[in-house]
């Protein structure tokens, strides 16, 4: 099949590959600014409420979360390697890094889903209609624990989307043949599954290693 | 050969990993939540710069990647100058 056509706002594929990489950047720091206000939300009320929050966190499963931590560095290793691959023309070992990186973030999803079911278990979910009880842990608890499921909630939903993206990426090195067009492609999917990975690097201590 | 930065810098990850993971043990004041900060930048710094080629990126790139941050930086500022001085 034929490589791409240069669309015509585009001098040379170089640009097109600046263009597109810079764009994602600017998606990136869009997302950086929606995650950084809820870290914000999180200084405040920790600065406020300091002992509640270190008692409040010492509930949450520190070594599980840290296991975790480990799969998502993991999975960002796997599609650095993958984008490589896919730009040097090995699609068999490309797809085999693809798919470990999603297996990975699902590994982590399950893990995280794990968690969160340990949590309801000791009635830490403040949700309507669930058993809810902080009274050993102060006031300011059930604030923690609200941007707690908020902040890995948000940061398990752009997980899920990235986790669709890979498989997308998938199907494109399994079947094009327009390199050029897949290593671009694979390349933005692969921006957008570290920058997930650095918001969880800066949730696992903030939430889980608060003393 | 990228592979072997990428490996590198994979191991780095997971030392610091470590790192945090055994500095919870010890209680160290103020001290503990300073080291788990810095080490979390410090993975962030590593993915940002290696994984998402940012030390091969042109200026203008970089720049961009430092949007979200100056922006943040910004808000954090003006924030925090009015809850740490109520």
């Amino acid at each position: 099949m034929a490589e791409d056509s240069l669309p015509i706002q585009f001098v040379a594929p170089a640009q097109r590959n600046e263009a597109v990489t810079l764009a994602m950047w600017l998606l990136l720091a869009t997302e950086a600014l929606m995650f950084g206000a809820l870290f914000l939300s999180y200084l405040i009320y920790r600065l406020l409420f300091p002992q509640t929050f270190a008692a409040a966190s010492a509930q949450l499963d520190s070594m599980l979360a840290a296991l975790n931590t480990g799969v998502l560095l993991t999975s960002s290793l796997t599609i650095a390697l993958a984008i490589q691959a896919v730009a040097l023309r090995r699609r068999a070992l490309a797809l085999w890094l693809l798919a470990a990186t999603v297996a990975l973030g699902c590994s982590f999803l399950i893990l995280k889903g794990y968690a969160w079911y340990t949590e309801y278990q000791h009635h830490l979910v403040p949700l309507r209609g669930f058993q809810t009880d902080y009274s050993a842990l102060g006031s300011g608890a059930q604030m923690f624990f609200n941007l707690y499921f908020v902040m890995t909630g948000m940061h398990a939903l752009h997980l899920s989307i990235g986790i669709a993206v890979v498989l997308v990426m998938m199907a494109y090195v399994a079947w094009s043949d327009r390199t050029a067009m897949v290593t671009r492609r694979v390349g933005l999917a692969g921006l957008y599954w570290h920058f997930v990975d650095i918001i969880w690097v800066f949730l696992f201590p903030l939430f889980y290693l608060v003393v | 050969m990228n592979a072997r930065r990428y490996i590198g810098t994979y191991l780095a990850l997971i030392l610091l990993l470590t790192a945090t993971v055994w500095s919870h043990g010890f209680e160290l004041g103020g001290w503990n939540v300073v080291i788990n900060l810095a080490i979390a930048a410090a993975k962030a710094a590593l993915i940002a710069l290696v994984f998402m080629q940012l030390l091969r990126e042109k200026a203008l790139t970089r720049i961009f990647s430092l949007l979200g941050l100056s922006w943040l930086a910004i808000l954090f500022v003006l924030v925090l100058a009015d809850y740490l001085t109520r």
